[in-house]
């Protein structure tokens, strides 16, 4: 494995580098030739279904599983291990030991990344009291809410001040407030140059957050780059209102348009809107509304995934 | 290799604060009070149980005088085998109604008799529930033939005393290699348990994730089973210390009383500390790595027994060392690493050479470094799902 890394070389732009990443469990392929390219400094969405492959793709770039075949290189390194220490990691199955105090928590996870556990001490008062958690500092873990808790190992993650952050389903879990809270950290982390990975299958975050995104289905990418070329993907939908029923102006429309209610709703034709505006004009169509929508990254999914991607993603898509 | 240690380090610095500072571990400090009582209950009940059925009473109905010379001769055995194991004796008249006497004897309940020597010395008979080959009857044989003959004076034996011989110190050294053993086996036992169950808490607190993905997997299991090994140091010296201090309090000699060991008895101590950690580390760490597969505490609970009898086998197999240090037992116990560390401290107590000791030491420090090798690759295997087959003969870096 390692012989075959050798000619990886990970380029200094790069914060994570994947190559033909395959993962078997017994006859079981979860993650079948997946790569990546991460920019250093970047906010990068992994998006896909549960049973995607994200969480197996993660482990993979964290070092906790090996994979079967292919490379990763992870902040310039081929063993994700020797980069711990300048790694944060929030895995989607949260864990801290109860009996421990929220401070001796953080201070601890720091401590695993090579930072003094008084120096983490320190990190973790004033990180606790910038998240209202400064009551709670000394208190058992056992005693704090389950969003309390799932903070105060987001802090964990932070408190090394790592270059890159890796969070697995981060949002899950949280309510509204505390989601808010975790997209401002993450561009608030992305400002200091921290590159920052995370999975989700709640599109709206990669939406609002990512430069790069990359869907995975069925344990493959299907697609890899910023979210603007996923939805350049896509021609504008045209959603139109019209006071006459029929006429010469229904030969301005595409055949593939479909209704929701009142309206015509299809893709906006190639010459653009102009010529479209004027058959409708000329051909008596009596425009009641006509909206010219740029399509979302939920759409994007759909074209790209497919239907059934976007069904296992449920109707988290609703945040389009 | 530095990284390693430290990370380590971290593992066993959070988990000796955990099981040190819970309230569990006052109970873990009063367990070996638990046999102490127990043995306290049942030795008292045994001893009560033995007083009253060990020692036969044979009822003897005959004259005064004869009676009187059989009671000289039983004295004479008694000093030489312990009394306890001598038959006792209840004198009676014979009364005119022989046959009436007897039975009543043979019903009496105070003292429980367990048969009547009726017709004196001169034709004595046995009867009761007692066989002619019993140990009992022969005892009696020997008594009557004693008290038949009225020069029943033993002869003078003199006696030089010296301080030890090669027997007497063959034997003292044996005591002492046995009590080593059983103290580092019984130390031993008591943290198997403890140490199957360690990585249960990171594994349903689901940190094992984040531990994982932190430090390499041997950095866990060292810093585990060490962390363990301190709280267990930090309970033995708070036993020893009691213990000591309850042998000032109440005994006088205390170790000093217990045979020199060859080695001498700073040697044999030193060892001993060497051992112990050794023996734990080794069986520890292959415990480690059974309970590491384990999900639930209830499948620990099960592979409890099995480890427990298997930790009764290897002390078995060292116990051979006993008496016989170079016997080919003892030199195979030596060497197999899961008995090694009780072997070669009973060949402590019994040969004072340091050479062996030596290779000992560092044959079974590089077994504890190969278990816990492979303990770390298995896990990443079996629960990490991860690495390539296990294969013993090619230890390549996990």
């Amino acid at each position: 494995m390692l012989r075959q890394a050798q000619h990886v070389r990970s380029d200094e732009d790069l914060a994570v580098q994947a190559v033909d990443l395959v993962k078997d469990f017994n006859e079981t392929r979860a993650v079948d030739g997946v790569s990546l390219a991460v920019p250093t400094g970047a906010i990068y969405g992994l998006l896909g279904p549960n049973g995607a492959g994200k969480t197996t793709t993660l482990r993979m770039l964290m070092g906790i599983i090996d994979p079967s075949s292919g490379t990763r290189c992870v902040l310039g390194r081929e063993r994700p291990i020797e980069a711990a220490p300048e790694i944060g990691y929030l895995p989607e199955e949260r864990g801290l030991y109860p009996a421990m105090t929220p401070r001796e928590a953080i201070a601890f996870l720091g401590a695993l990344r090579g930072l003094p556990l008084s120096e983490g001490r320190l990190r973790a008062d004033e990180l606790l009291k910038q998240h209202d958690l400064g009551d709670w500092a000394k208190k058992p873990i056992r005693t704090l809410s389950k969003g309390m808790a799932q903070t105060v190992q987001l802090l964990g993650t932070l408190v090394h001040k790592p270059r890159l952050i890796v969070l697995d389903e981060p949002f899950s879990g949280l309510d509204a407030i505390n989601q808010a809270r975790l997209e401002e950290m993450i561009r608030r982390e992305a400002r200091n140059g921290v590159t920052i990975i995370f999975s989700t299958h709640v599109i709206a975050h990669a939406e609002r957050l990512c430069e790069g995104v990359a869907i995975i289905a069925s344990g493959k990418v299907v697609f890899d780059g910023s979210v603007a070329d996923a939805r350049g993907r896509l021609h504008p939908i045209v959603r139109l209102r019209t006071r006459a029923s029929d006429g010469p102006w229904r030969t301005a429309i595409p055949s593939t348009a479909r209704r929701e209610g009142d309206e015509f709703v299809f893709e906006l034709p190639e010459g653009g809107p102009e010529p479209l505006l004027k058959s409708l004009i000329e051909g008596g169509a009596g425009i009641e509304t006509l909206a010219i929508e740029r399509p979302g990254l939920h759409d994007a999914f759909v074209a790209i995934a497919g239907n059934q991607a976007a069904a296992a993603m449920g109707t988290t898509g609703a945040g389009r | 290799m530095t990284r390693l240690f430290r990370s380590a380090f971290v593992i066993a610095r959070r988990d000796f604060a955990a099981t040190v500072l819970s309230k569990a571990f006052i109970f873990f400090l009063l367990g070996p009070l638990f046999p102490l009582i127990l043995g306290g209950v049942f030795g008292g009940i045994g001893a009560k149980v033995a007083s009253q059925t060990e020692q036969p009473v044979v009822a003897v109905v005959s004259s005064a005088s004869d009676f009187q010379r059989m009671l000289s001769a039983r004295e004479r055995i008694a000093h030489s085998i312990p009394d306890s194991l001598v038959v006792h004796f209840a004198h009676y008249d014979p009364e005119p109604d022989q046959a009436a006497q007897l039975k009543r004897l043979l019903a009496s309940r105070n003292p429980p008799v367990r048969a009547v020597l009726t017709g004196g010395l001169d034709n004595p008979r046995v009867t009761g529930a007692v066989t002619a080959d019993s140990d009992a009857v022969g005892q009696l044989r020997l008594i009557v033939s004693d008290a038949r003959t009225s020069a029943a004076v033993p002869p003078e034996l003199p006696v030089t005393e010296t301080a030890v011989s090669s027997g007497s110190l063959a034997k003292d050294r044996a005591l002492t290699a046995q009590i080593g053993q059983m103290l580092l086996f019984f130390l031993t036992l008591l943290l198997s348990g403890m140490v199957m169950s360690q990585l249960i808490e990171e594994k349903s607190n689901k940190i094992i994730e984040v531990i994982a993905a932190a430090v390499p997997i041997d950095a866990l299991f060292i810093g585990k089973l060490f962390a363990m090994l301190a709280a267990s140091v930090a309970g033995i010296i708070v036993w020893i210390s009691s213990g000591a201090l309850l042998i000032q309090v109440i005994s006088t000699g205390g170790v000093q009383s217990l045979p020199t060991p060859a080695v001498g008895w700073s040697g044999f101590l030193a060892l001993g500390v060497i051992y112990f950690a050794l023996n734990y580390l080794l069986l520890g760490s292959i415990f480690l790595t059974i309970g590491a597969q384990a999900s639930t505490v209830r499948e620990v609970q099960t592979l409890s027994m099995p480890v427990t009898f298997a930790q009764v086998v290897i002390f078995g197999f060292a116990s051979t060392a006993v008496g016989q240090p170079n016997s080919t037992e003892a030199l195979a116990a030596a060497i197999f690493p899961l008995s090694s560390p009780m072997a070669m401290l009973a060949r402590a107590a019994q040969d004072p050479a340091w050479w062996p000791q030596l290779v000992a030491i560092v044959w079974q420090a590089a077994w504890v470094a190969l278990i816990l090798h492979l303990g770390a690759r298995m896990f990443r295997k079996t629960v990490l799902k991860s690495g390539p087959p296990v294969k013993w003969w090619k230890l390549k870096r996990a």
